[in-house]
């Protein structure tokens, strides 16, 4: 409990080397269903980024009071509470994509993000350490969520942002939306490559046979 | 009835149409045997919790569901507390499915182990909830009945990678691409496979 965190480090960590989605392995259920459009996807890891940051402030000064038989109970109550608060929010000013997002902004709850880092972190750290940490962690799932959004609104609809990037002169020689791309299974897969080129350029987090 | 059911196995499979329950999808398929037990506890859980929290949804939380109790309370809307009724009453039945297993099974207990607190927060569970919520049943046996399909079609789901993944251990696969990878694609392919299923009208 009394290691040293910097920093820099704990923002920085999620980021890449210790990224939640492509190495913890947590939050994956939300990354694929969302990312169809950029703007729901940026919507998402704010709203993950929220909560994960104010749950784990709220558990790491809670720490020394719970006792540890109905802790995640105890934690699913906070989480719920702000998730409440972000659904609530999101459907005063952000109708629009509140209703893209539909059941996935109440499934942040179970999202092992938050699961995951408050039992790993905020159980035995100081709150300003783990409200760094949970800024790194939602910029880490905002990351993977926002690169792969990126290339499936590009290459699914050709537009990003709802604007259309693709230039019509494309279209007229023959190019076509891959509508492939807008599929669920195709999430998955960019996913899957995202991995790949992920862990070849950093040949460290290959896994061991 | 037959439709719904049929529709929450395959066409709306909770692991290839939405992507829920990943995490432990991802977490406990690499063994046959084990994919079994956590999709056998998710069948059960699913299939208590969704019709108990419809009642809770339908009697508690709806706009004026509370007319019951006393005509006065009628345009009480209580749908924002939703979520964190849907995920206690969850927390606790699975908690209570686990004394139970434990005092009856506890040759399934000690094989589900760990899996059993695990799945109150696999997203599947309250996914289905939240589902049903949107779905708008009129009938507490519709919710029992999506509750049970969506359970099955988690578990046909997680099984199917298991044996799949048991085979791909022998196989040569690129060294950055192993364990998450792979599996990640794995599942993608096996999500179109799936989506044959949907021109199906029942």
């Amino acid at each position: 409990m009394a290691k040293k965190h910097k920093w820099q480090d704990l923002i920085k960590d999620p980021l890449n080397e210790n990224n939640p989605i492509t190495v913890q392995v947590l939050g994956i259920c939300s990354a694929l269903a969302i990312t169809v459009k950029l703007m729901p996807a940026i919507v998402m890891s704010l709203s993950v980024m929220v909560v994960v940051a104010l749950s784990n402030v709220i558990v790491s000064l809670l720490r020394n009071y719970i006792p540890n038989r109905i802790r995640i109970i105890v934690q699913l109550l906070v989480v719920a509470t702000l998730v409440i608060l972000v659904d609530q929010i999101l459907k005063a000013y952000a109708y629009d994509v509140s209703k893209e997002l539909s059941v996935f902004v109440g499934l942040i709850i179970t999202n092992c993000i938050v699961m995951g880092r408050l039992e790993a972190f905020a159980l035995a750290n100081k709150p300003w350490d783990s409200f760094l940490d949970g800024i790194g962690n939602g910029a880490g799932y905002g990351l993977v969520l926002i690169i792969v959004a990126f290339f499936r609104e590009l290459l699914g609809s050709g537009t990003l942002f709802d604007h259309k990037v693709i230039p019509q002169w494309l279209y007229d020689h023959g190019y076509v939306n891959n509508a492939m791309m807008l599929l669920p299974a195709m999430a998955l897969i960019t996913v899957g490559i995202f991995i790949w080129v992920q862990r070849s350029m950093f040949p460290q987090l290959t896994e061991k046979e | 009835m037959w439709s719904l059911f049929i529709r929450s196995i395959f066409i709306e499979n909770m692991v290839f149409a939405f992507f829920l329950g990943m995490c432990s999808y991802l977490a406990v398929s690499k063994k046959v045997k084990t994919a079994v037990g956590l999709g056998a506890a998710v069948v059960f859980v699913l299939a208590i919790t969704v019709p108990v929290n419809f009642l809770i949804d339908k009697y508690l939380l709806q706009p004026g569901a509370l007319k019951w109790l006393d005509p006065s309370l009628a345009n009480i809307d209580l749908s924002f507390l939703s979520f964190i009724m849907f995920i206690a009453v969850i927390a606790a039945m699975v908690q209570l499915v686990e004394m139970f297993v434990e005092r009856f099974a506890p040759a399934l207990y000690s094989s589900l182990g760990i899996f059993l607190p695990l799945i109150a927060v696999n997203c599947a569970i309250l996914g289905g909830s939240l589902f049903m919520q949107q779905k708008e049943f009129t009938q507490v046996s519709e919710a029992i009945v999506y509750g049970l399909g969506s359970g099955i079609g988690w578990l046909i789901a997680i099984v199917l990678l298991a044996a799949v993944r048991e085979k791909i251990s022998y196989s040569n696969v690129p060294a950055p691409l192993r364990g998450l990878g792979i599996t990640f694609i794995i599942t993608g392919l096996m999500a179109i496979a799936f989506m044959a299923f949907m021109g199906i009208k029942i």
